[in-house]
């Protein structure tokens, strides 16, 4: 691909279509700028996306993320498959700057054409994904990668964006991070299809998994989709997974730095993607990453035909007179929404 | 909304572990609000070369302790124009002697930064060879 082409929407799509590395990570930057034809690009791409598995890692930072998903990625290569990684760190909300250093951990996958990997800053997104993240895992689905993981920022305890991305999603944790009561508190855990207890030869590794073990028998009576994602659209017709078709949450032991336990980690993740598909969930899921897409590329429209239609002299002016105290933040909102406002 | 952010890959080819130098380099240009790929050590002009690609910098940055640099940065130059990143900026941070510099501007190098050289000089001439390069 000549320097030309570098940021031409069509030239990209067609490279990523036909297999061009340099064209994919390119296309991956026009996504990510959201520079002009991005759109376009993806728009042309569509047909060729939702063949891809995506696999959701999360977890607190420092419980073995970035090398449960290098073992996981190996595990996957030797059995044929191909694997595009999207790894996800924190912007600085000061300078907007980042540092990305999911690759000194996944040095073992260099080499490999059969890998892709992507390193990725939040950009101001709060969620524990990066605002282009959907982009960047339906361009590795259209440039034909089997497998995309998908590593969140090191999460606390509500940042649950991954289940809204991921088909399946892994919730992984260290021993020695915290207590019972942490294990049953909402959010985080609550998304994990899987629950991973990593660095399993360390001491306190027993402790942790009986303690996510009992959280779980705690809420065994639930149906462990009721609320899973927020609001969930089902397809015509069905109105819940099939009865019976619960999905069970195990805890599986992992020590990613040796490899031990991600064989059966996969096989686990290959069963869960079997349940997807024979009781429904995979359509429902499906419909509710779509959902969450739509949503994503209105509101971004909407925000910048806002921005451009709210000049900033105008903000900054309301925001004095707030400060003064001669108008408050909710009249002074309606007011620069109002179409007047906009007309004039 | 046009977001373009300079990514720049930071790497330490080579053999010697001294990273330090690397590390305050990566956390500067952080600062200075550039996005920073950082690799971490040993790494091969083929690992650097892979990870600019997929990355696809605008800055490939490498520091080198051992003296070798003129066997390592024009291969990784060589690597990155094979794979049509013919626009991509190399730097050089470490200990490079005088006469070796003309060399490695011939072989493509963009900016050579020695132990003298400022953090902020680095970031500086970054956004300017970036800048240059767009045409802006």
């Amino acid at each position: 691909m000549s320097a030309r082409d570098r940021r031409n929407p069509a030239a990209l799509a067609q490279g990523v279509a036909a297999g061009d590395r340099l064209a994919l990570a390119r296309a991956m930057t026009l996504a990510e700028n959201e520079q002009p034809g991005a759109h376009a690009m993806l728009s042309a791409l569509f047909p060729r996306t939702g063949q891809a598995r995506i696999i959701g890692v999360t977890g607190a930072p420092g419980t073995g993320k970035s090398t449960l998903v290098t073992a996981l990625a190996k595990a996957y290569r030797n059995a044929g498959l191909s694997v595009g990684i999207a790894a996800v760190d924190p912007s600085s909300p000061f300078t907007g700057g980042a540092l990305l250093g999911d690759r000194v951990r996944m040095r073992a996958l260099s080499g490999d054409d059969g890998v892709f990997m992507r390193s990725m800053a939040t950009r101001g997104s709060l969620g524990g994904l990066a605002k282009a993240t959907n982009e960047i895992v339906m361009l590795l689905d259209a440039a034909g990668f089997e497998r995309i993981i998908v590593e969140t920022v090191g999460v606390g305890q509500a940042e649950v964006e991954i289940a809204r991305t991921a088909h399946t999603t892994l919730v992984v944790e260290a021993p020695g991070l915290g207590d019972e009561v942490q294990a049953i508190k909402a959010g985080i855990l609550e998304i994990a299809d899987i629950l991973v207890v990593n660095k399993a030869d360390r001491p306190g590794a027993d402790r942790t998994i009986r303690a996510l073990e009992l959280m779980l028998e705690l809420g065994a009576d639930e149906p462990r989709y009721a609320g899973h994602h927020g609001i969930i659209r089902y397809p015509a017709g069905q109105e819940s997974p099939l009865p019976g078709h619960e999905w069970q949450v195990d805890v599986l032991k992992t020590t990613a730095v040796n490899g031990a336990g991600v064989e059966a980690l996969c096989g686990h993740i290959e069963a869960h993607w079997a349940w997807l598909e024979e009781s429904g969930e995979l359509a429902v899921r499906g419909r509710q990453r779509i959902a969450y897409a739509l949503e994503s590329i209105i509101r971004a429209e909407l925000n910048q035909r806002v921005a451009a239609a709210m000049p900033q002299t105008d903000v900054d002016r309301v925001i004095d007179a707030i400060y003064a105290h001669e108008t408050d933040p909710y009249q002074a909102a309606a007011k620069l929404l109002s179409p007047e406002n906009a007309e004039g | 909304m046009n977001q373009e952010k300079i990514r720049v890959l930071v790497a330490k080819p080579g053999l010697d572990g001294h990273d330090r130098g690397a590390k305050v380099v990566a956390r500067t240009l952080r600062d200075a609000g550039f996005e920073v790929i950082y690799t971490g050590i040993r790494q091969t002009p083929g690992m650097i070369a892979e990870a600019a690609l997929q990355e696809d910098v605008d800055v490939v940055g490498l520091s080198i302790l051992s003296g070798a640099h003129m066997t390592l940065c024009p291969k990784v130059v060589e690597l990155l124009r094979a794979q049509g990143q013919d626009d991509v900026i190399v730097l050089v941070g470490g200990i490079v002697p005088d006469e070796d510099i003309p060399r490695l501007r011939e072989a493509g190098v963009h900016g050579i930064f020695g132990p003298g050289a400022s953090t902020r000089e680095i970031a500086d001439f970054i956004e300017q060879a970036v800048a240059q390069r767009d045409g802006q």
